[in-house]
């Protein structure tokens, strides 16, 4: 689980890491839509610097990007060679039946490596910069106006937060009850498919059981401190609008701008 | 002085299959300022009793009634904010994702308002001494410090009562004197009324009386004193001998007369050494 670099927060104070989360959550959203806008070697030139100028903004290593990129690299890899091969026009330098090697696939294949890479690129560093329980905070606002529809969304903040809270907890407990299951015989991750989830169900089991019993307590816990519900209640952790954001917006505004003058 | 806890006759069963009753005809009062234990085996009825008194179980026959106010379904919100609870299992009760949000927690549904919350959160903060932790995680917290953070998230409420359910069992020797200590300070700043049920003796001994159960009845009520004087009894109680008791008994085993009253360590101490210097 270590090399797990998606949804990993590293501690920082870099003009990224202090920006206001609604605005990198934004930022970012807005940037995996406006770079299918990009269709020329012009505008991906323009999103590559942007995205490495981001980077650098961060503090963090470039090592930690590219672990982010790693465990997609198959998938990348793909859909890289079906767009090589399966693109027609331009140039031809090689066809063998539907295969075909053309100058404009080669071209796509690029594209769509450049895509995904700064797509990948993009949402790491949102997560590397921002602290999972700002990003709960950020989307808590964000989903607000939806109150209006009757979406329970102080719940659902609070589920994140809990749920958020929680994960490093039931890790500890899942790798306390594989090594109480190993104690008592279990063999974990050996054997055909079969056997391996066979083998999951004992730790599947106690985890499920325990949830129930930690779900209990704390719904006590949470009663006995005087939880009624969402409704009416204050909020300790506020987030404070800046200038820099207004700032990254701005210039979120002027890159698609661009991106439209410079696309065919 | 005032009755912060009444409760009177009170009865109350989990399930109707279950063979006996988890509280029959338990009535007992405290006083405000008092420190007191409640001790008896596993299963006697004292994490329920606990709960009673801020309705998270509501009993099915008799009254319970804090400071003046009856528990009724009006008057539940009400009597959480005079009551806080500490549980049993640290990470089970830490709602918040780090220690500010988890103390401030308890605020927020009160409604404080902002400015006054961050200035409770942070005294109560400080109260505990985890001051240098505002912005742990749960999950980089020993179980001692997650414990004093849920005594903050109590103590910002600023309760009449604290009720420790079992808040020490799954604490390590230190962190539980450490939890014990910051109890003992914060009962002598803000004159608070304190019940700990509990099976440590330590903890039972600091207190003004103890209260005795075993299933479901109230079978013995004093002082630390009167109640330890019970010498090997009190195993059968559910608790652990004193050191001093324990003490006593093996120097009687060893034909040495000793006093039937219960002796505190500076107590047990005094009587040595007069003995000795008699000699």
């Amino acid at each position: 689980m270590d090399k797990l670099i998606f949804g990993r927060y590293i501690p920082g104070t870099s003009w990224i890491h202090r920006l206001d989360p609604r605005a990198k959550l934004l930022a970012t959203m807005f940037f995996i839509i406006i770079i299918f806008l990009a269709n020329n070697w012009q505008t991906y030139l323009l999103l590559l610097l942007f995205t490495l100028l981001a980077v650098k903004l961060t503090d963090i290593k470039f090592s930690f990007f590219i672990n982010g990129v790693k465990p997609m690299i198959w998938l990348i890899l793909f859909t890289v060679v079906l767009q090589v091969l399966f693109t027609s026009g331009g140039e031809t330098y090689f066809q063998w039946g539907p295969i075909m090697v053309t100058s404009q696939g080669l071209l796509n294949g690029v594209f769509i490596f450049c895509r995904f890479v700064l797509i990948i690129f993009m949402s790491t560093l949102l997560t590397l910069t921002t602290m999972p329980l700002s990003l709960t905070d950020a989307i808590e606002y964000l989903l607000r106006p939806l109150t209006k529809l009757k979406v329970p969304v102080y719940e659902i903040a609070l589920m994140l937060s809990i749920a958020l809270r929680f994960v490093p907890t039931l890790m500890d407990e899942t790798e306390k009850i594989m090594n109480a299951q190993r104690a008592r015989g279990v063999d974990f991750g050996e054997g055909n498919i079969f056997q391996q989830m066979k083998a999951i169900v004992p730790l599947l089991i106690p985890l499920f059981v325990s949830s129930f019993n930690r779900a209990e307590e704390l719904a006590t816990a949470m009663e006995a401190r005087g939880y009624q519900g969402g409704e009416g209640r204050t909020k300790y952790r506020q987030l404070h609008w800046q200038t820099s954001d207004t700032i990254v917006m701005l210039t979120f505004a002027v890159l698609t701008g661009a991106l439209i003058f410079l696309r065919n | 002085m005032d009755k912060i806890v009444t409760l009177k006759n009170l009865t109350y069963q989990y399930r109707d299959t279950d063979d006996r009753l988890a509280l029959e005809d338990v009535s007992l009062s405290i006083e405000a300022g008092e420190w007191v234990a409640i001790i008896g085996p596993n299963g006697s009825g004292k994490s329920t009793l606990a709960k009673t008194i801020n309705g998270l179980i509501v009993p099915d026959k008799g009254e319970v009634k804090v400071g003046d106010l009856p528990l009724t379904e009006e008057n539940l919100w009400k009597i959480r904010e005079k009551v806080g609870m500490v549980f049993q299992n640290p990470d089970n009760q830490f709602v918040g994702s780090t220690v500010q949000d988890d103390v401030a927690f308890g605020l927020e549904n009160l409604a404080v308002p902002r400015k006054e919350m961050v200035e409770r959160v942070h005294s109560a903060i400080q109260k505990v001494k985890m001051d240098s932790f505002m912005e742990r995680e749960p999950a980089r917290l020993s179980g001692g410090q997650k414990q004093r953070v849920a005594i903050a998230g109590v103590v910002a409420l600023r309760p009449d009562l604290i009720i420790l359910d079992e808040a020490t069992s799954m604490l390590d020797p230190q962190g539980r004197k450490e939890v014990i200590q910051t109890v003992k300070e914060i009962k002598e700043q803000e004159n608070l009324t304190v019940i700990s049920i509990t099976h440590d003796i330590d903890e039972a001994a600091l207190a003004n009386r103890i209260f005795v159960m075993r299933a479901g009845h109230l079978i013995e009520e004093g002082t630390p004193a009167e109640i330890f004087a019970n010498g090997d009894n009190l195993v059968h109680m559910g608790l652990d001998l004193p050191f001093p008791e324990k003490l006593k008994s093996a120097l009687s085993r060893n034909g040495l007369s000793v006093p039937d009253t219960y002796l505190t360590d500076e107590g047990m101490v005094e009587w040595l050494w007069t003995l000795l210097s008699k000699k």
